[in-house]
């Protein structure tokens, strides 16, 4: 079927199309396949994992695998923990930066600039930059190995007051006009007007957040000891350490892997929505 | 201009508790910092010795911190020369106008999501001379079979290649984002010019997307110095022989492995000075951005 009027620029043009997705989907299975092969590994036993050539289909072990890494190392506990953790953390930032952002935007009182500077310089202050002296501190308050430790240093964010800061600047004095002569308190403001017309901004920052919670390692590696208050990625460290005779289950280890990932892949699914608006990704007619 | 609400003391009620967090375990740790790296442990932490910029001195004239320097510098010139070709050329392919456009994108940046340690478990894993896939298939295609995590040479190419992979997703997230603001007339004027594709790459596309390259450097390097600690900790924990041995892994066993902590400090405060330079390079340059950008 081939109609006249196909010049060698279409049938060119056509070449070209069929090649962009052939090299898409090769590029998608590239960057897929480490993830891919851990979830087939996950399934196959000991055996099944060591045999040469490596076999590369499901294998027969996935409900022992799954049950193992939940139940002998704790990963059901470890996930618990650190939701409990990035769930504190998240809520606390976006509160504590939604009230910084109110008062720099909303009201007049001195060194407001200067207030601003000093919240947005701890933007270069990451965790590695005052490791020791922040360790001693939590020693001497007693935060060692609690949740508090884990929480309450991470709650302030230069991000969040920036992005709250910008976002209420856009919005029309009238607003604030429109609250104060209706007697509208400051925080009723806040609570009934800002944060509704936030709930983009508020979202994006909570996925982010909650990313960052869950996947950060050195802080929880150093300050919790106990296995009991451990955070989801030390555990997955334990995974493979060598077990009593001296070798890594991998079966057991991929499984662990696959458990530990999902929960920031689910929510990068819903951050997906917020890339493609922001980053103005979704052009695409 | 906000109009305000005339309360005087509310303002600072609401400031409090981040000016409070931001004060005492933020800047009061990174002045300690620096109060720290000027003195020395003794007795079994118990006492402190004064000893100036010793804990300098020595750190530069050791030959352990010029080899942690420069396992850190190759890891980073890896991960950002590497990792910003990779994902460029991933992203023009992805730009192409063709149906399917969102999903190709989502297959290509999932991998944003997952941590540097699950990364890293998974390269472990892939990376094992015994029941890895990778050693499979360069024994298959190209006949040998190579421990990578255990020799000193290889070692720190397969964190690279770990640390790349991990970071590819956000790489493409905002190349894709640069190419989108490439106008396509400026392309179409090239191209009706005679220019081809390769011409128009170098000549169009590349100096526009500048700013996004740019950022994307810094991005990486910071990624490089302080993001991949756990990857490096789950795959090589720094060794064979200090091979992977970046500075923050340095820093670590340092701090918490040799318990010196004066010597750590030292190091925080110099990870620190790298961290104000990079973020005010950055600063400054994308104030530049918007300034050519209006």
């Amino acid at each position: 079927m081939a109609p006249k009027g196909r010049s060698v620029y279409w049938y060119r043009k056509r070449a070209a199309i069929v090649l962009t997705h052939a090299a898409l989907i090769i590029a998608a299975l590239l960057i897929s396949s480490p993830v891919l092969f851990a979830i087939i590994k996950s399934t196959q036993t000991t055996a099944q994992v060591f045999s040469y050539p490596p076999k590369f289909v499901i294998g027969t072990a996935a409900p022992e695998n799954y049950s193992i890494a939940w139940h002998n190392y704790n990963l059901g506990r470890l996930m618990l923990n650190t939701f409990i953790v990035a769930g504190a953390v998240m809520l606390g930032k976006t509160l504590l930066s939604l009230f910084a952002a109110l008062a720099l935007v909303y009201f007049d009182f001195r060194f407001k600039a200067l207030i601003f500077v000093f919240i947005l310089v701890t933007l270069m202050m990451p965790v590695p930059v005052r490791i020791v002296p922040l360790f001693d501190l939590m020693r001497k308050l007693h935060w060692g190995d609690t949740f508090w430790a884990l929480t309450i240093p991470f709650l302030a964010s230069a991000t969040g007051t920036f992005l709250f800061r910008q976002h209420f600047m856009s919005f029309p004095t009238s607003l604030v006009d429109a609250a104060r002569v209706d007697g509208v308190g400051p925080l009723r403001f806040l609570w009934q007007i800002l944060i509704p017309m936030s709930m983009n901004t508020i979202g994006a920052l909570a996925v982010i957040e909650f990313v960052y919670i869950w996947n950060q390692y050195l802080w929880p590696l150093i300050i919790i000891s106990s296995n009991r208050s451990q955070m989801i990625q030390i555990g997955l460290k334990m995974l493979t350490g060598a077990g009593p005779q001296g070798m890594v289950n991998w079966g057991v280890a991929m499984a662990g892997t696959v458990i530990t990932m999902l929960p920031p892949l689910i929510v990068f699914m819903l951050l997906q929505e917020q890339f493609m608006r922001g980053f103005a990704l979704a052009e695409e007619k | 201009m906000q109009s305000k609400f005339p309360n005087r003391w509310l303002p600072l009620i609401l400031l409090l508790p981040t000016i409070a967090v931001c004060a005492v375990f933020l800047y009061y740790p990174v002045a300690q910092s620096f109060e720290w790296s000027l003195y020395r442990a003794a007795f079994m932490g118990l006492k402190r010795i004064y000893v100036g910029f010793q804990n300098y001195v020595r750190l530069f004239t050791s030959s352990d911190y010029h080899k942690s320097l420069v396992v850190s510098l190759i890891f980073a010139a890896g991960v950002v020369v590497i990792g910003l070709s990779i994902s460029l050329a991933i992203a023009l392919l992805a730009n192409r106008k063709i149906r399917g456009a969102r999903i190709y994108r989502l297959l290509l940046i999932w991998p944003y999501a997952l941590s540097p340690a699950v990364a890293g478990t998974i390269w472990l894993f892939l990376f094992n001379p015994t029941s890895g896939v990778l050693t499979y298939f360069t024994d298959r295609f190209f006949g040998f079979r190579l421990d990578w995590l255990t020799n000193a040479n290889l070692a720190l190419l397969g964190v690279i290649v770990a640390a790349v992979w991990k970071n590819l997703g956000y790489n493409i997230v905002f190349f894709l984002a640069g190419l989108q603001n490439v106008p396509g007339e400026i392309l179409e004027a090239a191209r009706i010019d005679g220019a081809g594709p390769w011409k128009c790459f170098w000549k169009v596309t590349f100096p526009l997307l500048s700013p996004t390259t740019f950022f994307l450097f810094i991005m990486n390097l910071i990624y490089a110095f302080f993001g991949a600690f756990g990857l490096i900790d789950v795959m090589t924990k720094g060794g064979p022989v200090n091979a992977t041995n970046i500075l923050i892994y340095n820093l670590y066993r340092d701090a918490f492995q040799h318990n010196k902590w004066g010597m750590a400090s030292a190091q925080s405060v110099i990870l620190f000075v790298l961290v104000v330079v990079l973020t005010l390079i950055q600063f400054r340059t994308t104030g530049r951005r918007v300034h050519y950008g209006a």
